[in-house]
């Protein structure tokens, strides 16, 4: 592998590695989240704009 | 699940976080699917592009840095945008989509930094230099950081809001400051080369990849910043609703 090609494959792997990182992140607090609401709503909370129908968050 | 199915009759009613949510869970499959495509082309493209006649192969790392580097200043201006919507209008989604862009942007600004320190060692000898381009990009990053602490910092809402709103504002000076620093100043950094009086100056064979990989990057940038915020409007739907649960838990114990 010539030098100049290692440095392109570490710029794209780099990139690679961060945006892997942020999307992932992003899912799991996804999940995160979705769970925790949904285990909230089953134990009957519900908020005050969701027991009038859902006019507002 | 909390509720997401108002219907959407107009623009304004895109205030509404519930009318909000329904719309980003439609938009984002569909959004996400358009920049896996672009990226895909843009990078097909970015591959067989002939080799620059100076720079040889490292120049096929212009095709993501240079996308990563606009995309810093763009989403900063989208927060700053959204800091106006939170200060002048009280938007209620204004501070969501603040505090949602501020990580993604934070990611853009380090691998901006990471591809062209990269790009740099081979094309000028060093890794690094603390020239007026290169130094106020980092100060970008670090503003990044700055407000994602912020808006983590304090418990109540509102006030996190105001509060990152006038700092993204007052930080907002850096983005012309990063545009014109190669102007301005002596830098090793190159100056503007596609968006510039007179028209791009590089060859139509690597603009054109250049330009599709940039627009397969913001199309992902729209989607990952919808993603955020429907997390966001979902975290602080939570809170209230835990608060709700700790506020009955006591009226029984009482």
């Amino acid at each position: 592998m010539s030098p100049h090609l290692l440095y392109v494959t570490a710029a794209y792997g780099l990139s690679l590695a961060g945006l892997v990182a942020l999307v992932g992140w992003i899912l799991l607090d996804h999940r995160t989240l979705k769970r925790s609401l949904a285990a909230l709503e089953a134990r009957g909370v519900r908020r005050r704009a969701d027991a009038r129908h859902g006019s507002d968050a | 699940m909390s509720q997401t199915s108002v219907p959407i009759r107009s623009v304004a009613d895109l205030a509404n976080p519930t009318r909000f949510l329904a719309l980003a869970d439609r938009a984002i499959p569909i959004v996400a699917g358009m920049a896996a495509v672009v990226l895909a082309i843009g990078l097909s493209m970015s591959f067989r592009a002939p080799e620059d006649f100076q720079q040889g192969i490292t120049v096929r790392i212009m095709y993501i840095h240079v996308p990563f580097a606009w995309l810093a200043m763009l989403c900063y201006t989208l927060m700053a945008l959204s800091a106006l919507g939170t200060l002048v209008w009280r938007h209620p989604l204004a501070d969501v989509a603040l505090k949602a862009a501020a990580p993604i942007g934070a990611v853009f600004t380090g691998l901006a930094l990471i591809t062209g320190s990269i790009w740099g060692k081979p094309m000028w000898g060093t890794w690094w230099v603390w020239d007026a381009r290169l130094t106020s990009v980092f100060v970008l990053f670090l503003m990044y950081l700055g407000i994602i602490a912020l808006t983590r910092a304090l418990d109540d809402p509102g006030r996190a809001a105001r509060a990152a709103a006038v700092i993204t504002l007052v930080g907002f000076i850096n983005i012309p400051i990063i545009k014109f620093s190669v102007d301005w100043w002596n830098t090793l950094h190159q100056p503007a080369s596609v968006f510039r009086l007179g028209g791009p100056t590089i060859h139509p064979s690597l603009l054109w990849p250049l330009l599709v990989m940039a627009l397969g990057f913001t199309v992902l940038f729209v989607a990952l910043h919808l993603m955020a915020m429907r997390n966001e409007i979902w975290r602080r739907r939570l809170t209230a609703m835990q608060r709700l649960q700790a506020r009955r838990a006591e009226s029984r114990a009482d």
